[in-house]
């Protein structure tokens, strides 16, 4: 039972992966791929906690109380954020692929030319 | 290769995976077992060093402030390749289109909900180093208070809100403002990105040294930047809708 | 582990399966958003707040946005060239 958020984490990479490589619309695989990505915030976080900790906020608490591991909350929250940026540019390039090609099956989608 | 050949095959591989990354984490020490250093360490010293109580924001903003910085311009990177991908594509400009929302009561609710959204993003903002929150929260939460506009009324009156030319500049200047701030400790003759503002009494809005500062570039590179990207978006929308 | 944070994890094992498993994609974005806020709730229950509101931002607001912008373009597409 202890190990449940790590066998969560992998869980979330193979469901992810399972969902990129087995998708037949890019929408479909971009999306897949976001979860495949949370399972990293997952692990992150898992990794930081402590038993019977608090947020490591200490406004009004007093110093010493037992608190979490700040370091994966700041990188786990710059990656939340940009995660999505890079999700609409995966979605950009999709909207394009239907442009030039006018499917979004990635079995039709013919290899890159030039 | 078939499809039909590669499904079987990938299972197998998926499988090899799985195995090796369990093997991995069952090595991990046990969920709450947390052994440190840097997290107990830095638990106890940063309100003594920083004056900071949220001890998040002080490392995202400054020990670990270089990771940001790059974090940052991944976003502004990201952002400007999509508006360069769907501004080049772009057959025509999306003409004038009447997609007002036309329910009274959406609207009156939808629009008062605009300044309380963006008040809140605000507050989120500039208590981000005292309380939870942060540049990168907060700014999510101003944008998505202005894209309140273009669902409770039309889109005409978010393009008037947002002009391009008027958030590029924001974006530009955000993260440039941030990597300023980073370089002028250096021109000061301290190390990069070191903290060189005098930090003032715990808990109140002026602690931090540089903290504060770099919170809200970041929170105007991150506003401007999801506003760029929701108004290309909504632009490739509309210029199908007008068709 | 406290019982909270086992149903969040179980429950967010279910919808990252749900999100890969289901075909239409409108639907599919729907349950996108749903996840997101299952993984707040986690995040919440692992003490990170600042994790937890960015997420909630993200998830809640800025990724349905740019991905049903994206369908809705992709289908007037569609129409159009039939």
């Amino acid at each position: 039972m202890s190990y449940l958020p790590y066998a969560l984490a992998v869980w979330l990479l193979v469901v992810g992966l399972y969902g990129v490589v087995t998708s037949r619309h890019l929408v479909h695989l971009v999306v897949s791929l976001t979860v495949a990505q949370s399972s990293t915030y997952v692990l992150l976080l898992a990794v930081g906690y402590r038993k019977h900790a608090t947020a490591p906020i200490f406004k009004g608490i007093p110093l010493g109380t037992k608190a979490t591991d700040p370091v994966v909350q700041a990188l786990t929250l710059t990656d939340v954020v940009v995660s999505v940026a890079v999700l609409a540019l995966l979605l950009a390039v999709a909207v394009q692929v239907h442009v030039r090609e006018g499917t979004l099956d990635p079995d039709e989608i013919p290899a890159v030319r030039g | 290769m078939s499809p039909r050949a590669r499904i079987p095959l990938f299972l197998v591989s998926l499988a090899g995976l799985a195995a090796l990354l369990g093997f991995g984490v069952a090595g991990l020490p046990a969920f709450g077992d947390y052994h440190g250093p840097y997290g107990l360490v830095l638990n106890q010293v940063v309100l003594g060093e920083r004056h900071t109580t949220n001890v998040v924001a002080a490392v995202v903003f400054d020990y670990r402030g270089f990771d940001t910085l790059g974090e940052e311009l991944m976003l502004f990177a990201a952002v400007a390749a999509t508006a360069l991908i769907l501004r080049e594509a772009r057959e025509e400009e999306a003409r004038q289109v009447l997609d007002a929302v036309r329910s009274e009561p959406v609207r009156l609710a939808g629009l008062s909900a605009v300044p309380v959204v963006v008040l809140l993003g605000l507050f989120v903002v500039a208590f981000g180093y005292l309380t939870p929150g942060g540049g990168f929260q907060g700014g999510t939460v101003v944008a998505l208070g202005l894209l309140l506009v273009y669902l409770a009324a039309e889109h005409r009156a978010y393009r008037r809100l947002t002009p391009t030319a008027v958030v590029d500049v924001f974006e530009g200047g955000g993260a440039a403002a941030f990597v300023g701030l980073a370089l002028g400790a250096l021109a000061g003759g301290l190390a990069f990105q070191e903290n060189f503002l005098p930090l003032g009494k715990i808990g109140a809005l002026t602690s931090g040294g540089s903290i504060p500062l770099l919170n809200w570039a970041t929170a105007i590179e991150v506003t401007a930047a999801f506003l760029l990207l929701f108004g290309e978006f909504l632009e490739e929308v509309m210029v199908e809708r007008g068709r | 582990m406290i019982p909270l944070q086992v149903a969040a994890l179980v429950l967010v094992g279910a919808g990252g399966l749900a999100v890969v498993l289901a075909r239409d994609l409108l639907r599919q974005a729907l349950l996108n958003s749903f996840y997101g806020l299952q993984l707040v709730v986690l995040f919440l229950v692992f003490q990170a707040p600042d994790v937890a509101l960015s997420a909630l931002a993200v998830g809640g607001g800025a990724a349905p946005l740019v991905i049903l912008a994206t369908l809705a373009k992709l289908r007037s597409r569609e129409e159009r060239r039939r």
